[in-house]
């Protein structure tokens, strides 16, 4: 294309799309390889979830969420201990580390953030969100196992909590830098002290932010076998047993449970682990809708 | 359309729009205002009467707003550019914009310059063409001994003097300016003007403007835009427009008369 210049002579026509020209084909390559490589990528993804709904589906029953593991040579049964299970324990590891976690990121982003400890924490909770989780696991294992005398579910909790912190960390302390400067002005020049600002401005505008990593964080935990293995171990009972919650005995998981029964030698052992799976899937997905759902309300 | 020849070469964009929506949100309507070629025309009235949706309209700018679409329609040279047909790019290429906050790439005062011609593939000589541009824009004595830093490092007006050359590098026939100097103290407010008076000489200009005086200073014609809130919506168009001076002395509707008189924001 020649440069144009303001000269009365002016063909429109240098306005109208051109197959002749290379920007329009480049453009056209690109975009069709972009669209076609998405759809690659999806494939994958499509299969494992149509496998899944395939093969669980067909599986799942009321007594799925009702009973308890079957027996290797049980017929029929269920997982509802290990739905109790991963709840409670992704209860608890929440508990533990979304608290630490937002108020860490307070530190990060409000309180001292160019600090030596900041940055020395910063950079540790960054290779702390790719710890891998059977590690996680392992020190669970000596710090509560070892020291308190037997898997519990407290411990599994430990465990989880240890890889949600990251995660819910840095994406709360983004979420409070978000927060714009002249918002923050704003209520110091009302003569607010530094923790009212953060209590009465940046909080309630970085929430739904935080939140969304809060669920990320669920979303990833309760999907975690290996920390569980090492603290949690399983159980073919409920947690609620003899009227009294035995947070302090082996607890059972979705994770675990697909984990034991994929590879069992019984058919009907693995089928309970293949609708296990695409509960575990819809848990996942939940979680993160609600992350979602979070982060959609605007800002009012 | 039917325009006749003497008006296509005085006018080198037509626009006509008759309603114009943002999803459900009917934004603008009846704006029917001509740009002359060499000439510097003002867009005025108070916010939210869609003085930047019609200016936005001139490039295609819009295109990128979900839920945009109008009735009517926008000829360049004759040419009606929201014809399937056109190439929205082109139509980009040749009529350039200059943002209310002056936003440089984040490259070097040479690159920000070099961008559109590398764009268009220009051959010839790219040092010659950007220090053109940086004269032009009334620039190129305080960045010479400094094209290598980078755009981002210069004052506010500077920055946008920058932009007025990145924009002006390709030799566009339009350049829409939207608000250019509202985030600019009045001494580079001032140079920005006595460059858009410089530039009607080669590009015919397009200006948004909160300012009645800039309008009064710089643009020989002026449209005067106000909001109908009488439908219940808040819906742009155009009252008045005329040349300059006898718009701001001899005003036909009372709204305008009212606006520049300082009667109501």
């Amino acid at each position: 294309m020649t440069m144009s210049t303001n000269a009365t002579e002016f063909d429109t026509r240098e306005l109208e799309y051109s197959v002749f020209r290379w920007r329009t084909i480049s453009n056209l390559f690109l975009n069709v390889a972009i669209t076609v490589i998405t759809l690659l990528a999806l494939i994958p993804l499509g299969a494992v979830l149509y496998m899944l709904v395939v093969k669980g589906g067909s599986h799942l029953s009321s007594a799925s969420f009702l009973e308890l593991p079957p027996t290797a040579l049980g017929k029929g049964g269920g997982f509802g201990n290990a739905i109790v299970g991963t709840l409670v324990m992704v209860g608890i590891a929440s508990l533990i580390s979304v608290p630490t976690g937002i108020l860490g990121a307070i530190f990060l982003a409000e309180i001292a953030p160019a600090s030596r400890l900041a940055r020395t924490m910063r950079f540790l909770v960054r290779l702390m969100t790719g710890f891998p989780s059977v590690l996680a696991g392992v020190f669970a294992y000596g710090a509560v196992v070892m020291l308190f005398g037997g898997f519990s579910a407290y411990a599994g909790g430990v465990a989880l909590a240890i890889l949600m912190v990251p995660t819910v960390m840095l994406t709360a302390e983004e979420a409070i830098r978000m927060v714009p400067a002249r918002m923050k002005d704003a209520a110091m020049a009302m003569g607010t002290t530094q923790s009212q600002m953060v209590r009465s401005v940046l909080f309630p505008t970085a929430f739904p932010s935080m939140m969304t990593g809060v669920m990320l964080a669920v979303a990833r935990a309760s999907g975690e076998t290996a920390p569980l293995i090492f603290t949690a171990l399983f159980s073919n009972y409920w947690i609620v047993r003899r009227s009294e919650t035995q947070l302090d005995e082996p607890t059972a998981s979705l994770a675990v449970l697909i984990y034991n029964f994929s590879a069992s030698a019984f058919e009907n052992q693995q089928n309970v682990a293949w609708a296990a799976a695409l509960v575990l899937v819809l848990f996942v997905l939940v979680f993160n809708l609600l992350g979602q759902s979070f982060s959609a309300k605007p800002v009012k | 359309m039917g325009a006749s020849s003497k008006n296509e070469y005085k006018n080198v964009i037509e626009c006509d729009l008759k309603k114009l929506y943002y999803g459900d949100f009917f934004a603008v309507r009846d704006v029917n205002i001509p740009i002359e070629k060499g000439s510097i025309t003002a867009f005025i009235g108070p916010s939210g009467c869609g003085k930047s949706t019609v200016l936005r309209c001139l490039n295609r700018m819009n295109d990128f707003v979900r839920g945009f679409r109008f009735e009517g329609n926008v000829q360049f040279r004759g040419k009606d550019i929201y014809h399937p047909k056109i190439d929205p790019v082109a139509v980009r290429r040749f009529i350039g914009m200059v943002f209310q906050q002056p936003n440089p790439f984040a490259m070097s005062i040479y690159s920000n310059v070099a961008y559109g011609l590398k764009l268009n593939g220009f051959k010839g000589n790219i040092p010659e063409k950007v220090e053109k541009a940086l004269r032009a824009a009334a620039l190129w004595d305080e960045v010479k001994d400094k094209l290598k830093s980078s755009g981002l490092s210069l004052s506010g007006g500077q920055q946008q003097r920058l932009c007025i050359a990145r924009a002006v590098a390709t030799e566009p026939h339009v350049l829409l300016m939207d608000e250019p100097c509202s985030a600019l103290d009045p001494i580079a407010t001032r140079k920005i003007e006595e460059l858009m008076i410089e530039l009607k000489q080669k590009y015919t200009i397009a200006l948004v403007t909160h300012n009645l005086h800039q309008a009064k200073r710089v643009a020989d014609n002026t449209g005067f835009f106000y909001v109908d809130t009488t439908q219940g919506g808040r819906t742009g168009y155009l009252v008045e427009y005329r040349k300059t001076q006898e718009l701001f002395e001899d005003p036909h509707e009372s709204f305008t008369k009212d606006y520049i008189r300082g009667e109501f924001s």
